[in-house]
């Protein structure tokens, strides 16, 4: 699993960019204090997730609202035709894991994972 | 009972009405008229990434791969006329079929406006974009180290000089207001928007018109009110848009002074059975008082939902509030809201001159409207606060 970043990093209702993992993802806190980390780039055009607003277990985009599911990333309307993947994230003393998933990203148009640069800790 | 639906248009406002039908559960026959020769493709990219070689133009797609909404596409016609008969709307197209509906949706779009040929707008080189094959002729003079010069600064022109810059370009925007975007921003955000060409080392030449486009056959210079020569090797002419509503005159629909269809809430106009949306349609807006043509990107995707309900009779979902963005210089620009002229605006966070300003437009204590210059965060939790009293910031 890759370390992500302290639990307390993540403001309540709202998301976090973590750039160490290649393609970057977004981890989101609800107000009840659940976990979820999905890709954080739209699936349309290139936004980040991590800045959008979070509302009802869902995520909408900053750029052009299409709504994405925290719990299973698919998305709700157009723009976006396609979902982002989610990824399955731990909390353990007040850290944020998360286990990547091997499923191939749904990058938008023009946008590359690029060469994998992550640093992220591994366990 | 609604049995065949005939859009005209093919861009985004024409596909999202042809989705919102199918979504809405009409079954019937669906007809998509387009005098391009392309199937519905995405426009803001060709400003920007497409402008750029980084996005091909299978990326611009507006249908997905697997997408079938049972619809007859008839692309690379042009609609010329459309006529009341007893049966119903109809339209003929320029290889003289004609088309008989239940319903006619207009989605034609609008047309960049040109210069006239007299001061040299149809010289080669010079080019307006609005359109793929635009944008391939445009990405084809745009060679690193030519000079291009921008008649027109404002939200499509500024993007491509942003485009070009980033390409290798010499690039030099010219404006014939005092300040560019102050139609939709106000004169000091405009001024501060503007301000990011400077930042990036690109001259505007603001509050000069253009007199004539020199040259040959080929262009070489434009040539300014104020007697300023400036060499160009292309000229991008961005003066705006005006909807490509010229077929319809004679069709009984209520034009206003730009061309654009007059029509309700719901794009109803004052034909029976006729419809209207996209950037080729002004429709009432409660707010104004009056009919508005917006030419948002967000509103060509939305309010066709709208459209489809009135057509089918089905419950019309709420309309989103005016919202467009602009990429320029890497700095993503969002506004959302409208704003009269005579608002108070406040800063609330970044400065207008650093070029990352939050800017809310204020009536009567109340926000009516934000810009966001790279605040995505802040500016969508501002937007959501439009029109109440107080947002928690």
């Amino acid at each position: 699993m890759h370390h992500l970043c302290a639990l307390d990093d993540v403001v309540p209702g709202e998301g976090l960019r973590v750039a160490t993992v290649s393609p970057p993802v977004a981890v989101f806190r609800t107000d009840d204090d659940e976990v979820f980390v999905l890709d954080d780039t739209c699936s349309h055009q290139d936004a980040s997730l991590a800045d959008g607003w979070v509302e009802d277990c869902r995520v909408e985009c900053p750029l052009h609202a299409s709504r994405f599911d925290l719990r299973t990333g698919e998305v709700d309307q157009p723009p976006a035709k396609r979902g982002v993947r989610v990824h399955r994230a731990e909390v353990r003393d007040g850290e944020v894991w998360v286990e990547l998933s091997t499923a191939a990203p749904n990058l938008p148009p023009g946008v590359t994972a690029g060469v994998t640069t992550a640093t992220g800790v591994s366990a | 009972m609604t049995r065949h639906v005939v859009v005209v248009g093919a861009s985004l406002a024409g596909h999202a009405t042809a989705r919102s039908l199918r979504d809405a559960g009409y079954d019937g026959a669906l007809t998509v008229v387009g005098d391009e020769p392309h199937r519905p493709y995405d426009r803001p990219p060709l400003s920007k990434g497409f402008l750029d070689g980084s996005l091909s133009a299978e990326d611009l797609a507006l249908e997905d791969a697997e997408e079938d909404l049972g619809a007859t596409w008839l692309v690379g016609q042009r609609a010329t006329s459309l006529e009341r008969t007893s049966a119903g709307p109809a339209v003929t197209l320029d290889d003289g079929t004609v088309l008989l509906a239940d319903a006619v949706v207009l989605a034609t779009g609008a047309r960049a406006r040109r210069l006239p040929t007299a001061i040299g707008g149809d010289l080669a080189g010079v080019h307006s974009l609005r359109t793929l094959d635009d944008a391939l002729a445009l990405r084809a003079d745009l060679v690193p180290g030519a000079r291009l010069v921008l008649v027109g600064a404002g939200f499509v022109g500024a993007e491509i000089a942003a485009t070009a810059h980033h390409l290798g370009l010499d690039v030099t925007l010219v404006e014939a207001t005092r300040t560019p975007l102050a139609g939709p921003l106000g004169a000091e955000v405009g001024a501060a928007v503007a301000g990011l060409h400077a930042r990036h080392g690109v001259p505007l030449h603001a509050g000069v018109p253009v007199s004539a486009l020199l040259g040959a056959e080929r262009v070489e210079g434009v040539l300014l009110d104020d007697g300023t020569h400036l060499p160009a090797d292309v000229v991008v002419v961005g003066v705006g848009s005006a909807p490509a509503t010229g077929w319809l005159h004679g069709s009984g629909l209520d034009l206003d002074a730009v061309g654009a269809v007059r029509a309700d809430r719901a794009g109803a106009t004052a034909v029976p059975g006729v419809w209207a949306v996209g950037d080729c349609a002004a429709w009432w807006d409660d707010a104004l008082g009056d009919h508005h043509r917006t030419e948002h990107w967000n509103d060509a995707l939305h309010r066709p939902r709208a459209v489809a309900a009135a057509i089918l009779g089905t419950a019309a979902p709420a309309a989103p509030a005016p919202y467009f963005w602009s990429d320029q210089y890497g700095v993503r620009l969002q506004f959302a809201g409208r704003r009269h002229g005579d608002e108070v605006l406040t800063v609330e966070a970044g400065t207008l001159e650093g070029g990352d300003a939050l800017v809310v437009w204020w009536r009567h204590g109340t926000p009516v409207a934000v810009l966001g210059m790279g605040q995505p965060k802040l500016f969508n939790r501002w937007k959501r606060g439009l029109g109440a009293a107080a947002v928690a910031a």
